[in-house]
């Protein structure tokens, strides 16, 4: 047992000695500069945040008690939750048809679809918005359509339907490219073993397919709602006063309302939301699809 | 002809050297004298220790004990830059974003060497290995056996010393690692460098070296030519490693000047006796063993086992059988071509001479670190 | 059937690709309208919006001004993240990816929690309305982006190669001039423009340390937008998706036209 043992040990430390020269114990503190940049400028000032929303204006957890026990306050977290689980369930809607179709059609065609959802990352994100302002508006562009087809205008602009489009199509590309890179990846020959075993197309690609892709939608769906919960400039210009999110209700506490602690403490909120999310969230996203990969 | 001048082989001098990693023995001890211009292949299964030789003497890792000397020289804590050495990788790295010219120019430009100087350096080196035609092509164009060629004449453009191989072959066919073993002895003739070339192919090291040293278990275990090594392995585990072998194990006695084993019942005659307590076995070579009928043609003095055919293989040279022996040792015996044809499960006698034998000490380890 | 259920996903397809593009579609006409309205579609035809960009100091100041940032940004975040990703890289397994996870951080912080931290720490230390500050706080949030990219090449890069370098003759830092850094350049390059694009077109942070006397252009827009339906909008949305297109256009030739040789 140890012969063998010691044997595996001996050639891979062969192997590593070729790179031990190149692999320095230093080698983590050429990552110093972007550690210190990070300390000064992300640590620190989150730092201050934190430590506001607990001392001003007075020491204690005033402030969350505020946060906690306003009915306005309650309902802007639950929207802004409720909007983040819209807008990831609309984009993998949009998203995982669109993404299969990536890895089915030739090479032409795919490139196209590829451009369409690099094209959007082109336009100024500012411009994008006021793109979906004159879209939504009720003399928009979609009214436009509806009333030519003969159907009832619907308010779209200040309305958290509003919200929700205008914010799919800014995060649709962080859905679709990891989908598309894990099915990429899925070796279609296993539809055909199933088939061949007597699957039915339909049972065969939600018993086979469906669960290999499942990796890229974990990834895709929990980029995009930790994303849609910081949001900030789309729900403010697309939104009205029922589709405040909980961003503009801190930017209001602390630049119109000058109240640090309170504005802190949403901040926290929102923040310890975000952390515990991917925490919980980072084991689902570690999956590996190596067991279709190897035969291919 | 064309080729770089004849430089001078560096000798290589190394005395109880050990590698440690952490609690871990990667090599242990070893003494290595290679001579100026010699042809020595470092021989061993994978993890014996053969590769962490060899990067010390590149410098790719240091010494934890020990004495190395390059040239006469100790080069301990000198760098792998500045050690002069060519070294030939198993997965040729060469470099993706340049030339084959570019690449053998790169040591040369290192070392100052600038215009026509240089341009003839490198187109001698590249005429050297038959790849003048492909200076511009990039590596990604060639074959693996180009690839090697080219990586070959990049370690040697600037005159080294010594040229290190890493299992340069390793990762060719076998019709092109043969072609290549031979332009390899080629240019180690025309030079005078002095060559280290490690691999886990006994037929490749017999094929090309001066001398092996045989390496298990960070241990050298015998360095010698490639027919000492066959005819008189000091090991159990060279023995068995170095070409095809049968092992013959039972109980021994000592008679006078000889050594009585007793194996499956039947008794085997050797000549002399092992020093010290150890237990013997004995190693015979296939082409020293004869495939007899059952009590015909006696020889005076020859061992004959009995035993029946396992398997029976026409190799188009010879033919090739494998007789299980009353123990249940397989026995390998080689037939020259015309000999008389046994069959599966006919009853044999195998035959040998006292003087045929090999007696070693028996090694328990050697049949793990071979399986 | 099959055949149908194809037609079924190209039509939805096509419908996300439209949702996709509607506002670059939108974008383009509007700033060529011939009214000072964002009703779509347009009215008329002019170039009086590009006119506009070009010459009120509103909108030349704020360009120049994310242009310096940007680009000081670009070289910047590229250097301390190419560093970076070397640490990570060549660090043992754990250390690098804690350090990863570490410094990707900044991409998932909400842009406002964020935006309030610094403004608190730029009113301390008048960084409010500097370049210094911009500069400071894009490098941050770019620092990520050159991460990825650098990485991304540094894993497909043989690291024996440096080790052939070395036998040749080659020091430590001969071995990054003339080996790793040619072979990892297209990440480097990408990062770069990575870092560029992501403080050109930053503006949560921005509005928080914006000032009268340094605004960048999504501020301007920003405020723009805001204040009045000013088409002029639409125009400098236009000649950015025009630069941006032709910067990825042309780094995607370079890149494979070096892949052929």
């Amino acid at each position: 047992m140890t012969a063998t043992h010691d044997e595996g040990l001996r050639s891979a430390v062969d192997r590593s000695a070729f790179l031990s020269r190149f692999r320095p114990r230093g080698a983590v503190w050429l990552a110093a500069p972007a550690v210190l940049v990070l300390l000064v400028v992300l640590a620190y000032p989150l730092g201050i945040v934190v430590w506001r929303s607990f001392t001003d204006p007075a020491v204690g957890v005033d402030n969350y008690v505020w946060f906690f026990q306003s009915a306005v306050n309650r309902t802007v977290l639950q929207r802004t939750f409720v909007v983040a689980a819209w807008v990831t369930l609309v984009s993998l809607i949009c998203a995982y048809p669109y993404a299969y179709a990536m890895t089915i059609v030739g090479k032409n065609v795919r490139l196209a679809l590829i451009l369409c959802v690099l094209v959007p990352f082109w336009l100024s994100g500012v411009v994008r918005t006021l793109a979906w302002v004159i879209l939504l508006q009720d003399s928009g562009v979609i009214n436009s359509i509806l009333r030519g087809l003969g159907l009832s205008p619907v308010k779209l602009i200040r309305t958290l339907p509003g919200v929700v489009i205008g914010m799919t199509q800014v995060l649709l590309p962080f859905m679709i490219l990891p989908i598309y890179s894990v099915m990429k990846g899925i070796d279609t020959r296993l539809l055909q073993a199933a088939r061949s075993l007597g699957a039915k197309p339909w049972k065969a690609f939600l018993q086979i397919y469906v669960p290999l892709s499942l990796p890229g939608v974990y990834a895709g769906a929990i980029i995009v709602f930790i994303l849609s919960l910081g949001f900030y400039i789309t729900p403010a210009l697309l939104g009205g006063p029922r589709s405040i999110l909980l961003s503009s209700l801190v930017q209001n506490q602390v630049l119109s309302l000058l109240n640090w602690g309170r504005g802190g403490a949403m901040g926290v909120v929102l923040l310890v939301a975000t952390f515990v999310l991917l925490a919980l969230a980072a084991p689902l996203m570690r999956q590996k699809h190596t067991s279709s990969r190897r035969e291919a | 002809m064309h080729a770089p001048q004849r430089s001078a082989g560096a000798a290589i001098e190394i005395r109880k050297a050990s590698k440690r990693y952490g609690a871990f023995t990667a090599l242990n001890d070893i003494d290595l004298h290679i001579r100026p211009g010699e042809f020595m292949t470092l021989l061993g299964p994978s993890g014996s220790g053969k590769t962490t030789t060899l990067n010390l003497i590149a410098g790719f890792t240091d010494i934890s004990s020990g004495t190395l000397e390059i040239g006469g020289k100790s080069v301990t804590g000198l760098p792998s830059h500045k050690r002069n050495i060519g070294v030939v990788f198993q997965h040729y790295a060469l470099f993706p974003h340049m030339t084959v010219g570019k690449n053998v120019a790169y040591p040369l430009t290192l070392r100052g060497i600038k215009g026509d100087d240089r341009e003839a350096r490198v187109k001698r080196a590249l005429d050297m290995v038959k790849m003048a035609d492909f200076a511009h092509r990039y590596p990604n164009e060639l074959s693996g056996g180009q690839q090697q060629r080219v990586a070959l004449a990049r370690a040697l453009v600037f005159d080294p010393p010594l040229l290190l191989m890493d299992e340069p072959l390793g990762a060719l066919d076998k019709k092109l690692r043969e072609w290549l073993q031979l332009e390899i002895k080629r240019i180690h003739r025309e030079l005078g460098t002095t060559f280290v070339y490690v691999t886990h192919d006994q037929e490749e090291a017999l094929v090309l070296s001066d001398r092996i040293a045989v390496f298990n278990g960070g241990r050298i275990e015998q360095i010698g030519t490639g027919r000492e090594l066959y005819d008189s392995p000091a090991t159990l585990f060279v023995g068995r490693f170095i070409g095809e072998s049968t092992v013959l194990r039972g109980s021994a006695e000592i008679s006078g000047d000889e050594t009585v084993m007793t194996t499956g019942g039947q008794k085997v005659i050797a000549h002399g006796r092992l020093a010290g307590g150890a237990r013997p076995v004995i190693l015979l070579r296939p082409e020293r063993v004869a495939l007899k009928r059952p009590g015909a043609d006696v020889v005076s003095g020859e061992n004959r086992l009995t035993g029946t055919i396992a398997e029976a293989i026409y190799l188009g040279s010879g033919s090739k059988y494998e007789v299980r022996l009353a123990d249940g040792t397989i026995a390998v015996v080689r037939g020259p071509l015309g000999a008389a044809d046994f069959g599966i499960c006919d009853t044999v006698d195998i035959a040998f001479l006292p003087s045929d034998l090999i007696l070693l000490p028996d090694d328990a380890s050697a049949d793990v670190t071979l399986t | 059937m099959p055949s149908f259920s194809r037609i079924l996903l190209g039509l939805f397809c096509l419908l996300v690709a439209i949702l996709l593009l509607a506002p670059t579609l939108v974008v383009i006409p509007m700033s060529f309208n011939g009214n000072k309205s964002l009703a779509f579609p347009p009215v008329g035809f002019s170039w009086q919006w590009y006119e506009n960009f070009f010459s009120n100091p509103d909108w030349t100041t704020s360009f120049s001004n994310s242009l310096i940032v940007a680009l000081i940004v670009a070289v910047v975040a590229t250097v301390i993240g190419t560093l970076a990703a070397f640490g990570v890289s060549r660090a043992a397994a754990r250390t690098g990816g804690l350090l990863r996870a570490l410094l990707i951080t900044p991409m998932v912080v909400p842009g406002v929690v964020l935006a309030i931290g610094i403004y608190a720490v730029y009113l301390d230390t008048h960084l409010v309305g500097t370049v210094t500050g911009f500069v400071l706080a894009h490098t941050m949030l770019a620092i990520p982006f050159v991460l990825i990219a650098v990485q991304a090449s540094l894993e497909v890069f043989d690291r024996r190669l440096e080790t052939a370098a070395s036998s040749l003759g080659a020091g430590r830092l001969t071995v990054f001039r003339t080996v790793t850094l040619p072979l990892i350049l297209p990440g480097v390059l990408s990062g770069a423009l990575f870092a560029f694009i992501t403080s050109f077109d930053e503006i949560i942070v921005a509005l928080f340390i914006t000032s009268p006397y340094l605004k960048t252009l999504p501020v301007q827009i920003y405020t723009s937008i805001t204040r009045d339906a000013d088409p002029t909008v639409a125009a400098v949305g236009t000649l950015l998706f025009i630069a941006t297109s032709l910067i990825i256009i042309a780094g995607l030739l370079l890149g494979m036209r070096r892949g052929r040789t």
